[in-house]
């Protein structure tokens, strides 16, 4: 499948869950979202590998 | 997954409430939230005239529209810092957005008002950016409020700025900023009241928030943030909420509800004897504020430049 932000070809065979993927990348799910095909989904979802997927980072650094 | 309330199919789930929701019980979430701590901390009243500090990112967008929704008039003051692309975008999303919901946007220009931008202004000043930036923008926040006659401003500081502010103070024991730390900041000395309504929610859910609400903003990074430690104590923080949730908020707010206030003694002092700043009157315990030294310095290599603000 392929993943936006920063953008990137990885290969995960699906289908595989949105908590599984980011096991798999290492990432905490407390600092992502999770958009398929433009939608939010929860840890839950099955993502095929024909899906569009933005794994957005949520934490901003600002120190004001 | 199914959401908590209405059992349709769920866009989030959040581990720290045991709950999971769909769009529009997500919104409402969002919303009771925000209007829990406005009444918890009694920040404010749909009578007040209230100012909103955007910067084009999620928490600042988020709270606005938030607050428009729970029927307060709120205008935004968006603050040019003339850094590269970055600025040039966030303004295009505090735009679009204001346009959107029909609200006003007043904007000021720190390269064209004052003559610095914040690389330069840094620089000049010996100071990090985001020191330099964040001395420029509370003092034009302060100062467009009480022009403009607003009775509170309101920054979309989230659950997870305070717990890491909150993290870094308790690390150093900066008893003096414990004591100061608290969603509501009266009013006093020519200090506008500031408020932050979104205390109680995370800043992945006001990420989810601007998704859900079709809200675009700015997704990229500040690229005077890399590598602060403001982003390494959030990480740590993400590091322990992951495998116990609910960690940062029994954190922050139990600190806000038993430890807070056995710090104010320490704040109060420091905030004691605040004069008048000599050239722009704002409140300050030098002569001189801190604004004015260093719009000052950032611009005395160049061209001298008018100390108050054009056209006011
Ligand atoms: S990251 Fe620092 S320099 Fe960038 S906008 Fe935030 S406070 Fe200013
Ligand atoms: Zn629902
Ligand atoms: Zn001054």
């Amino acid at each position: 499948m392929k993943l936006r932000h920063p953008t990137r070809e990885v290969e995960v065979p699906g289908p595989i869950s949105v908590v599984k993927l980011l096991n798999r990348l290492d990432l905490n799910r407390e600092s992502v979202l999770l958009v398929r095909n433009g939608e939010l989904v929860p840890g839950d979802a099955m993502l095929d590998d024909a899906d569009l997927i933005e794994i957005r980072p949520v934490i901003s650094g600002g120190a004001e | 997954m199914k959401c908590t309330v209405c059992r349709e199919p769920a866009v989030i789930d959040l581990r720290r409430h045991n709950s999971n929701f769909c769009a529009s019980h997500f919104t409402k979430f969002c919303r009771d939230q925000t209007q829990k701590a406005i009444d918890e901390f009694d920040m404010m009243t749909p009578a007040d005239k209230v100012l909103v500090a955007v910067s084009g990112g999620k928490d600042s967008l988020a709270v606005w529209d938030i607050l428009l929704d729970l029927g307060y008039a709120a205008s935004g003051l968006y603050i040019g810092l003339g850094i590269g692309d970055y600025s040039d975008e966030s303004k295009r999303y505090a735009r679009e957005f204001a346009e959107r919901r029909g609200a006003e946007l007043i904007e000021i220009d720190l390269p064209a008002e004052y003559g610095y931008d914040i690389p330069e202004g840094s620089r000049a000043a010996r100071r990090a950016p985001c020191s330099a930036c964040g001395l420029s923008k509370r003092h034009l926040f302060d100062q467009a409020a009480v022009d403009g006659g607003f009775d509170v401003l309101v920054t979309g500081h989230n659950l997870d700025d305070e717990a890491a502010v909150l993290f870094g103070n308790v690390l150093h024991w900066q008893t003096e900023y414990l004591g100061r730390q608290h969603p509501v900041l009266p009013a006093r000395h020519g200090f506008p009241r500031k408020v932050k309504p979104l205390v109680r929610l995370g800043e992945r859910e006001m990420a989810a928030y601007c998704i859900v609400s079709g809200i675009d903003y700015i997704v990229d990074e500040c690229p005077m943030a890399v590598g602060n430690k403001h982003i390494g104590y959030k990480n740590a923080l993400n590091e322990i909420e992951r495998t116990s949730p609910g960690t940062k908020a029994d954190f922050y707010l139990s600190f806000l509800r038993k430890a807070a206030s056995r710090f104010a003694g320490e704040a109060e002092e420091s905030r004691d004897g605040l004069g008048a700043c000599e050239r722009c009157g704002a409140p300050s315990t030098a002569d001189v504020c801190a604004f004015c030294r260093l719009v000052e310095r950032a611009t005395s290599a160049r061209q001298p430049v008018e100390l108050t603000r054009k056209g006011s």
